[in-house]
């Protein structure tokens, strides 16, 4: 019962969220006021939808490398053969995190061309740094009779990585994976100014046209997209720890 | 049997275990025991390999036990550790199964294994197995813990401070189901502890560490009469040595024939015990009976007064 509120509050938020995403039109009349007289209160430079998909598949490929890469080099980092490069990779995934999105992307344009490319550099960059750091804590604080336990029942180090340690490990990855998506979602907006397809464009748009209703509905997609995104993860994580033991 | 030649361990210029040599016969029970830091958890993990020596060898039924990979090795001898190390992610039936699985075993051999083990440890198997660790008593997991190091019906069980985590209600329960056990399964057991009163009622032979060396490796009765250093002296205890003599027998061995009025002693409880239940009872006899009830006799307070007295 304790849950049934929050979650129908995401519900609704949910449904508003993709009517508005397929029938726009709906919801002129609380915009218009909103806009000076003329100007037009729903974004018309091309459809919300597939902006709000392009948007979406761009944050997902970036987060998924990411993952890819940092749970990869965490797991390289936990074993004693790859123990030395701790320091080199916390390293380079902490610039990738101080290196702003902006630069890099300033950066990439020259070597890649204009479009996702750039983008997905620069997310993928950017959202290293919360995966790596949770799958360490993740994978070094595990208790050490399960990890002595694991050995003595006379698993190899591969079957003690996927059967017990990654396992156990999970809910802490999902939370790193959850604040790199939350931050990729945000940061991914700036892509549209090297014109990348991200929901960016109306917010640009509507800076350039001074309007704004523009501003307001490319913001408001992003963070009820934000919202539902975390809040998914949130859920999972707890679905992995209760079965992981740990609550 | 294990047969452990001149085996030394080193960490740098730390020697943690040094050129020790012992033979521990199959089908007993053998105790290390010693103060922490002795050498005698690192002794028992070079058995299966968790640690590697730095010189000597161990032969297992004359096999050096390098000759396989060390995981393959591990399958094969059970392992029990303090804190039970259940997998948590894991039901109780997954968790009895690991090494089963790891063998590659038909599932319907694992699950008749697995309950088989449930059943032997008095748990059900439907209401436990499907249960994950956390929702069961620490008396339980240790249980649960035993039966995984069981599953795949190792000649060896090395156990190190099983108990250790336990509650002495539960411990004693513990310890007399690990001797059924070890009974019903003829495994050779190897157990560390730091509690002699565990050590003397549970060992066939004990091994004494001190500073990583044997000091002294003999049957309880033996180390009771001849103890070998001041060590050993001050680890048995000079005031509990008639105590532990008792503790070494049951009372099913000092029945003599004769009635006796009070509360019955089961066969299997120790001698020690039975002359506590006699003390406070203020009776001089008390009958003794089988795992089934049959009377079996009597147990006197003279008998056990002869008993602890040093033998000759």
């Amino acid at each position: 019962m304790k849950r049934l509120l929050p979650n129908l509050l995401r519900l609704a938020a949910l449904i508003i969220l993709v009517a508005f995403l397929v029938q726009p039109a709906l919801f002129e009349p609380l915009l218009k006021p909103l806009v000076q007289a003329n100007a037009p209160a729903i974004y018309n430079q091309g459809s919300l939808l597939s902006l709000t998909l392009s948007h979406l598949t761009t944050v997902f490929i970036a987060t998924f490398a990411a993952t890819v890469v940092a749970v990869g080099l965490a797991i390289l980092v936990t074993r004693p053969i790859g123990a030395e490069f701790l320091p080199l990779s916390r390293s380079l995934v902490n610039i990738g995190q101080t290196f702003p999105p902006v630069a890099v992307l300033a950066l990439a344009v020259p070597v890649v061309g204009f479009g996702e490319k750039p983008t997905l550099i620069a997310l993928f960059l950017y959202g290293l740094l919360p995966i790596f750091e949770n799958a360490m804590t993740g994978l070094s604080t595990l208790p050490p009779a399960i990890v002595e336990a694991a050995r003595g029942t006379g698993m190899t180090a591969w079957q003690r990585l996927t059967k017990v340690e990654l396992p156990l490990a999970l809910p802490i990855i999902l939370a790193g994976i959850r604040l790199s998506v939350t931050i990729s979602l945000a940061t991914a907006t700036i892509g549209s100014t090297v014109a990348a397809k991200t929901l960016g464009e109306v917010i640009i748009a509507g800076l350039q046209s001074n309007n704004l209703a523009f501003v307001l509905q490319g913001g408001l997609v992003v963070a009820v997209l934000a919202v539902l995104i975390y809040d998914a993860f949130s859920a999972m994580e707890r679905m992995v720890s209760r079965r992981a033991g740990r609550v | 049997m294990i047969e452990i030649d001149n085996i030394t361990k080193r960490y740098g210029d730390n020697t943690v275990v040094d050129n020790v040599s012992m033979t521990i016969a199959p089908r007993t029970v053998t105790v290390i025991v010693g103060t922490s830091g002795s050498g005698k958890t690192t002794l028992m993990r070079m058995i299966n390999r968790l640690v590697e020596p730095t010189s000597g060898a161990i032969r297992i039924d004359g096999e050096d036990n390098r000759g396989i990979p060390g995981y393959e090795l591990r399958r094969r001898i059970g392992y029990a550790i303090q804190g039970h190390g259940l997998f948590p992610h894991r039901t109780v039936a997954e968790n009895i199964a690991t090494v089963p699985g790891l063998l590659g075993w038909e599932k319907s051999r694992i699950e008749a294994k697995v309950k088989e083990l449930l059943s032997l440890f008095q748990l059900d198997p439907a209401a436990f197995g499907p249960r994950y660790p956390h929702e069961l008593s620490g008396g339980q997991q240790q249980r649960v813990g035993v039966a995984r190091a069981l599953a795949a019906e190792p000649n060896i069980l090395l156990m190190d401070e099983p108990f250790g985590a336990l509650d002495p209600v539960i411990r004693a329960k513990a310890q007399e189901d690990l001797l059924a056990i070890q009974k019903h399964f003829g495994t050779t057991i190897v157990l560390v502890t730091h509690d002699m009163e565990e050590a003397f009622h549970l060992a066939d032979k004990i091994a004494v560490m001190d500073k990583g060396r044997i000091v002294q490796y003999a049957a309880p009765e033996d180390m009771l009469v001849n103890p070998a250093t001041d060590f050993v002296e001050t680890l048995i205890g000079v005031g509990e040595r008639p105590f532990r003599l008792l503790s070494i027998g049951t009372v099913g061995e000092a029945a003599e024939a004769g009635t006796a009025e009070g509360e019955p002693l089961a066969a299997a409880t120790s001698q020690r015990d039975a002359l506590s239940s006699l003390l406070w009872s203020g009776r001089e006899a008390l009958p003794v009976v089988g795992a089934d009830g049959v009377p079996l006799g009597r147990v006197t307070l003279a008998s056990l007064a002869r008993r602890a007295a040093r033998p000759r």
